[in-house]
């Protein structure tokens, strides 16, 4: 029997996708047209344009920012890229309360944007996925030849020509990709919307699931608009498979090489400006959020059972979604890598739904609330630690086989004495990302917890929902320490052991 | 024709020093071990790197401080001479003009170049659709088009079989010298010094050990680092 472990996971995982998905088509389709209101189609039409006009602002500062970053060399320029992928380590809840500590009530800009609505979700949406594309679009310049920008100088290119001849090829490639992921982000975009939206005009169809299964108590429009965010998001996730796989992209990282172009007047101030717009939107979130943070630490009896919940949730899912992405990797190559991806297409409304009607019928929600949880995050967590493992361990997998044969090692002897010691780096990164995934959670739990159980995200959205809100910079500061210490030590060890 | 003057360029765990004067129309060789600086010495020749001092000219004008497009030279490097997403006929067309506004007379100038590197017929073919030695000759269809008295190779045939290694050499000798131009290749193989070079410099350590015409060079007996280079003498256990 070939790849038995990898067959039953990936039965599993079918299975809890359609146990989350059957009862959504079954009671949505049920519902037809009926349901298919004035408000449903703003709601819709509202998570379209939010996620459109996301993705193109992201996408015109994060490849502008880009390409600044790789023509030019100025002091901190390291220090930047490497603050690009920071926003992705952020759960989404603390980087809104960074926003709001500086254009809320409270904040030094107060009163300059409308937070609340459309702008809010933008900025938020932003800060996360400029230095998404930002990076991405670093790592495809990254792949030009040398000798074609020592070419393209030779030869005298314009700053056009060098776009046309030398850049736009392999942006090309990457470009489709990246910005069809930032798009089904935003659309499937949950806490940001959830903080920051106004009221049913700025609600997204996630963010409508929620309120009509766990406020109206109407299970038949939340499943009709799972059914409609199901449609919306397959397609778009289908589109991202389609154009390679922009999560394993990340870790090609690299400092751009050095280019010749970019020399004109306008180009050097294009880049200031650039470079300018990108630190103004990473910076002062951040720093908002420490400093109102640090000022408003209160350590309370709340917050402890918030953390021991977040901490035991983090290690759970880490824990199942590496020993699913671990068996996986030991399975079919193709079939597997779409199955990882399930977590990214399928948003988690839509499959709380389902899983949430079925509990509900069945044992009640409170006795199966935190396995569900776990459930759910793991399954949200799945493409990155899969991303982080699958392709490592492939390789080692690979490369031990013969011998381990040869000697006739197997079993539980070959996992403990010979993988897993030599998967080390692959694993510890993939459990911490799928720590972060479920530290910085606020869906699953807000669909499940019912206020029972409250992680440090949920504890946070409390304290913003009852006004206390430097009791919410407090516990943000703290889980923003976690998420980083986290990544920190992953990829230190992940460094270490490559 | 080029002359290094003191140039200095650090770079981490080597300092190079460079002196050197090539003359007009000849073909030198640059021989020497990996990581010695013959592809750096290029570089800065052709301005993808400033030397922190020293000045390098050209046909008797300072270029240290020009940008590599006013510099009176062309490059072949050993790989990735064109630009895939563009038919040979493009690629070429580029030496003439970056914008690729090309007049009548000017078309037929790639024309002949890409007929005198015998790739007639292949104009509209993508560079992924021919072979190695073919996408080189079509580097050399851009030179020629381009038409720079100073032409820098860096180890532009190293990739290719011994065969058509010869083919090439002896295409880039008879443009070299139906042309007159000046030719400095950088080279892993000697014996492609023995063919077409007028000279071979020696170079390791950051460093010109030796400049000579190319008979001279490869009789020398008294340089302990070129005769543990090229492998003819015993060497110490």
């Amino acid at each position: 029997m070939k790849h038995t472990g990898a067959k039953i996971t990936l039965a599993l995982i079918a299975c809890a996708i359609f146990a989350g998905l059957l009862p959504v088509a079954w009671l949505g389709l049920g519902e037809g047209e009926k349901a298919l209101d004035a408000y449903t189609l703003r709601v819709i039409a509202f998570t379209l344009w939010q996620a459109l006009l996301s993705t193109a602002i992201s996408a015109l500062l994060g490849v502008a920012a880009a390409f600044a970053l790789a023509r030019r060399q100025f002091w901190g320029r390291a220090v930047l890229v490497r603050l690009l992928a920071l926003p992705m380590a952020l759960p989404a809840i603390v980087v809104v309360l960074g926003i709001i500590g500086i254009f809320g009530a409270e904040g030094p800009l107060a009163g300059l944007l409308p937070l609340y609505g459309l702008t809010g979700i933008l900025l938020a949406h932003v800060f996360f996925n400029a230095p998404l594309v930002a990076r991405l679009t670093l790592s495809a310049l990254g792949t030009i030849p040398p000798e074609q920008l020592r070419l393209a100088a030779q030869l005298g290119f314009s700053d056009g020509a060098h776009l046309r001849h030398v850049d736009w090829p392999v942006l090309r490639q990457a470009l489709p990709g990246a910005l069809l992921l930032v798009f089904l982000l935003c659309a499937a975009s949950f806490t940001i919307v959830l903080t920051l939206g106004g009221g049913p005009q700025a609600t997204t169809l996630e963010v409508a699931i929620y309120q009509a299964l766990r406020f109206d108590f109407d299970p038949a429009r939340a499943t009709l608009l799972a059914l409609v965010q199901i449609v919306l998001c397959g397609l778009l996730g289908l589109g991202v498979l389609r154009f390679s796989s922009p999560i394993q992209a990340q870790d090609a990282l690299r400092l751009a090489r050095h280019r010749y172009d970019g020399q004109s007047m306008t180009a050097r101030l294009q880049d200031i400006l650039f470079i300018s717009l990108l630190v103004v939107l990473l910076l002062p979130p951040l720093a908002a959020l420490v400093a109102s943070g640090i000022m408003s630490l209160s350590i309370q009896t709340a917050f402890f059972t918030a953390l021991a919940t977040s901490l035991v949730l983090a290690s759970a899912t880490a824990i199942f979604a590496c020993t699913l992405a671990w068996v996986m990797a030991t399975g079919p190559a193709r079939v597997s890598t779409l199955a990882s991806q399930a977590g990214l297409i399928l948003p988690p409304a839509v499959i709380a739904t389902g899983w949430f009607i079925l509990a509900s019928k069945g044992p009640g929600l409170s006795p199966v609330a935190l396995p569900l949880i776990a459930a759910l995050n793991s399954l949200m967590a799945l493409p990155f630690a899969y991303g982080a493992l699958a392709p490592a361990l492939r390789r080692l997998l690979k490369s031990h086989d013969r011998l381990c044969d040869s000697l006739e090692i197997s079993g539980w002897n070959r996992l403990r004495r010979i993988d897993l010691p030599s998967a080390k780096a692959p694993l510890s990164l993939g459990l911490a990302m799928a720590a972060l995934v479920s530290l910085g959670d606020l869906s699953a739990i807000l669909f499940f917890g019912s206020g029972q159980y409250v992680t440090l995200p949920a504890l946070i959205y409390q304290q913003m929902g009852s006004y206390r809100m430097e009791g919410a910079m407090g516990t943000a500061l703290i889980l923003a320490l976690l998420s980083f210490t986290l990544l920190w030590a992953a990829e230190r060890g992940s460094e270490r052991h490559a | 024709m080029l002359e290094l003057r003191d140039v200095i360029f650090r770079y981490p765990g080597l300092v190079m020093r460079f002196n050197f004067h090539m003359e007009r129309g000849s073909f030198t060789a640059i021989i020497g071990p990996s990581g010695g600086g013959k592809s750096t010495l290029l570089s800065l020749i052709a301005g993808f790197e400033t030397p922190q001092s020293g000045t390098i000219s050209i046909a008797g004008r300072d270029v240290t401080h020009e940008p590599p497009s006013q510099r009176p030279l062309s490059m072949i490097f050993q790989d990735n001479n064109l630009f895939a997403h563009l038919d040979i006929f493009t690629n070429v067309a580029l030496g003439v003009s970056p914008s690729l506004k090309l007049d009548e007379a000017q078309r037929q100038a790639v024309t002949d170049a890409i007929m005198k590197v015998g790739l007639a017929g292949k104009e509209k073919r993508k560079p992924g659709e021919l072979s190695g030695g073919e996408r080189q000759r079509a580097a050399i269809a851009r030179v020629l088009v381009r038409d720079r008295p100073l032409l820098l190779l860096d180890e532009p045939f190293t990739a290719l079989g011994p065969a058509l290694r010869q083919d090439m050499l002896e295409l880039l000798k008879s443009l070299h010298d139906e042309r007159g131009l000046t030719t400095l290749m950088v080279t892993h193989h000697p014996e492609d010094a023995s063919t077409a070079a007028s000279h071979v410099a020696f170079l390791a350590d950051g460093e010109i050990k030796a400049y000579r015409k190319t008979k001279n060079m490869f009789r020398a007996k008294n340089m302990p680092g070129l005769a543990a280079y090229l492998g003819n003498t015993p060497r110490s256990p």
